[in-house]
């Protein structure tokens, strides 16, 4: 593979892309399969063939707004048509070249209106399985650069320039971490792909993996080459199988196209990666559990330092990012440092991907520059709280992270605005509710995630968590004082002080957000024996006894 | 008497143990491919049961104390065989925002089982995830693997009905 070659693949893409006048490409995300998007396509390119107009129809990766599926995007008007069902097939092949189909018009209103996409470029244009669609888009033009053009310090130097941070939710500089690991000695080196996305209400990294796995390839292998590791590892929850499939087809033909192997662009460099799936334990997003579990062990994290830039899987040096930031790696070296840094805030530069679920209208995935606004996501993209209720809090950051208020949605988006708020970034999952949640219950159910995740190897965590999430229970079923609110908070401290990972660093922040912009609800439950949201035992039972009285 | 014990033969004729064994020889039966191999017995058998345990960690050469304790950390294997039939509540975040605590109590109350459990005829499964990824259309089940979305208490009940012995 070198450059000539690249460019003939791209060439026979587009080639092939000529041949059409019209693409049909139907969603095959997780969530359209589920309501029989095959069979949509199977239907749609029965009808295709039939109707006499060059149509190619295709398969391709979540187009963002799943609540709207089964998704069908036509190009090159870029019509997106929502709810299809087989029966439609006839009407969108008529309808090419002409008006579109109304009744299918998926009223997504302002859902792409400010949203950027870097990371989900490809998504909704290329067949996941297909690798040469993804050159034929520029794919893989960033791994040849790298090879040919640059030497792995000028590579890390574009890193560090683009400003990009973790996207798994830490935040920590990227270039910096890939520096370490570059200038640490090690006989082997590792790359690892976290794709335990755990925190739940989140799926985003399943989005990617499942839409375009050869952009995360693509970023692993330029990451290899930079630090100078030669085996990569995606580590991958067993609870999505659709893109542990995808992603091993992509494999598949990353090697076929010379990609990954030995002697990768005709250099020196050589790289193949494997997967490992995970079985179901929060606790492996954190790197060094993540890294015992791909040793086949328990998923225990262990005390840092040695960090795993320095002593990681079987104690070589490892470099571990994000689905996400690899995603983000193959633009920024296409394109430059400089052209990532130029969108986003001081301290967050580039997009960001979320999650927007819960209450909200338009569910989906979103793709938006750091620095927008929380307003402008869930009222502008999300289209706000339905049913006429009304916007109470929103989530981010999984169990470690908080719930934000109304008074807060001005708050700009970025690694260091949402901490100082008591939240965090974040994988990305950002869940809106109203006014018919109980944010007692709520602390309450992030609570019992911890203590259930928790691995039990350090004693605050282990304990903690059961005691908080009792004094919890007790709150929300009208039973506490005020005394058990004050040994809540205690424990808050010493179990976010002094717990090993950041698993027991962060439980406590569900409990601390809520206290801090929801205490009037805490001192309802404990006062009044109250539930303000009607969520809790302990106002059904107080209930029936007032409506007596009022009999 | 040699350094290592020579790899256990094949507990049964099972053509499902071949399966079990070329993942371990894809891996070079490597102490590390222990979770991977687990994955491959509990696919095949649907669970992981003491005999298969012990074969596995003979045959990697791993401790049957260090088998049993990954086989119990993480959640996803399991040790009890599955019903004819599972179904699966999501209990992520979006899905716990939109009611899915409903829903297992009421599979709870129609199967008569808490979940975690079989229902005595060995019929249906009742379990709980943390998240399968399918936020948007919360809340969400899955019903012998398949996903089924924005989920209520008559569609979980109908789901259940179906599966009734006739």
């Amino acid at each position: 593979m070198n450059v000539e070659e690249l460019q003939q693949i791209a060439a026979d893409a587009e080639e092939k892309r000529g041949k059409f006048d019209y693409e049909v490409n139907v969603c095959m995300g997780t969530s359209c399969l589920a309501q029989h998007s095959e069979r949509i396509r199977e239907a749609l390119a029965k009808e295709a063939e039939g109707c006499g107009k060059r149509c190619h129809v295709r398969r391709t990766g979540c187009m963002g707004p799943c609540a709207a599926g089964p998704m069908v995007l036509v190009e090159p008007a870029g019509t997106l048509y929502a709810h299809v069902g087989e029966h439609d097939a006839k009407d969108i092949l008529e309808s090419l070249g002409r008006e579109p189909v109304a009744r299918l018009d998926p009223r997504l209103g302002s859902y792409f209106e400010g949203q950027h996409f870097i990371v989900l470029e490809n998504v909704g244009h290329i067949d996941p399985e297909n690798v040469d669609e993804y050159v034929g888009r520029g794919g893989y033009e960033a791994l040849v650069k790298a090879l040919t053009e640059m030497n792995p310090a000028s590579v890390i130097e574009q890193i560090s320039k683009s400003g990009l941070r973790g996207r798994g939710g830490g935040g920590y500089p990227t270039g910096l971490k890939w520096d370490t690991v570059a200038k640490v000695k090690g006989a082997q080196k590792y790359v690892i792909c976290n794709g335990d996305e755990g925190d739940p209400g989140a799926f985003m990294d399943r989005s990617v993996l499942e839409s375009d796995p050869q952009r995360v390839i693509e970023g692993m292998a330029i990451a290899a080459y930079a630090i100078g590791a030669t085996k990569g590892y995606i580590y991958v929850r067993a609870e999505y199988p659709l893109a542990v499939q995808r992603l091993t087809v992509a494999l598949r033909e990353a090697r076929r196209r010379g990609f990954l192997g030995n002697a990768i662009c005709e250099t020196t460099f050589s790289f193949d990666i494997d997967i490992r799936l995970g079985a179901g334990a929060f606790v492996c997003g954190e790197e060094t559990a993540l890294i015992a579990s791909i040793e086949g062990k328990r998923g225990t994290p262990r005390p840092r330092p040695p960090y795993p830039a320095v002593s990681g899987l079987w104690g070589e040096p490892t470099l571990i990012n994000n689905v996400e930031t690899f995603a983000n790696v193959p633009p920024i070296i296409r394109k430059g440092g400089e052209w990532f840094s130029s969108m986003g805030t001081a301290r967050s530069k580039g997009t960001k991907v979320f999650a927007l679920t819960g209450k909200i209208q338009r569910t989906g995935l979103v793709e938006v520059p750091m620095g927008m606004t929380l307003r402008q996501i869930i009222f502008g993209i999300g289209g706000g709280v339905p049913d006429g209720h009304k916007f109470k809090a929103v989530q981010t950051g999984g169990p470690s992270g908080g719930c934000l208020p109304e008074e807060h949605l001005d708050l700009s988006i970025s690694y260091d605005a949402l901490i100082s708020a008591g939240s965090m970034m974040g994988s990305g999952g950002m869940i809106v509710m109203d006014d018919t949640s109980c944010m007692v219950s709520v602390a309450r159910f992030f609570m019992e995630f911890c203590m259930q995740e928790s691995c039990g190897k350090c004693v605050p965590c282990r304990a903690g968590t059961v005691q908080m999430y009792e004094l919890l229970t007790k709150i929300c079923k009208g039973e506490a004082t005020h005394r058990d609110l004050d040994q809540l908070t205690e424990l808050c401290e010493v179990v976010g002080a002094t717990s090993l990972c950041g698993l027991g660093q962060t439980a406590p922040n569900p409990v601390l957000s809520t206290l801090r912009y929801f205490r009037h609800e805490y001192l309802a439950h404990i006062e009044e024996k109250r539930c303000p949201a009607g969520v809790c035992a302990c106002s059904a039972a107080e209930k029936p006894v007032a409506e007596e009285a009022r009999v | 008497m040699p350094l290592y014990a020579e790899r256990p033969p094949l507990p049964s004729e099972d053509k499902r143990w071949k399966i079990v064994n070329g993942t371990m020889r894809k891996h070079g039966y490597s102490r590390n491919a222990l979770i991977e191999t687990l994955h491959t017995v509990q696919s095949s058998f649907g669970y992981l049961d003491e005999p298969s345990i012990r074969f596995v960690a003979r045959s990697l050469r791993v401790p049957l104390s260090q088998a049993y304790g990954v086989v119990t950390f993480y959640h996803f294997f399991s040790l009890k065989p599955p019903g004819k039939h599972t179904c699966t509540v999501c209990l992520g975040t979006a899905c716990y925002i939109k009611g899915s605590e409903k829903l297992v109590a009421e599979a709870e109350k129609l199967l008569r089982i808490r979940a975690g459990e079989t229902t005595g005829d060995g019929e249906v499964s009742l379990a709980t995830v943390r998240c399968v990824g399918d936020c948007g259309r919360a809340p969400v089940a899955l019903f012998d693997g398949e996903l089924s979305a924005q989920m209520n208490e008559a569609k979980l009940e109908q789901r259940l009905e179906e599966w009734r012995p006739q």
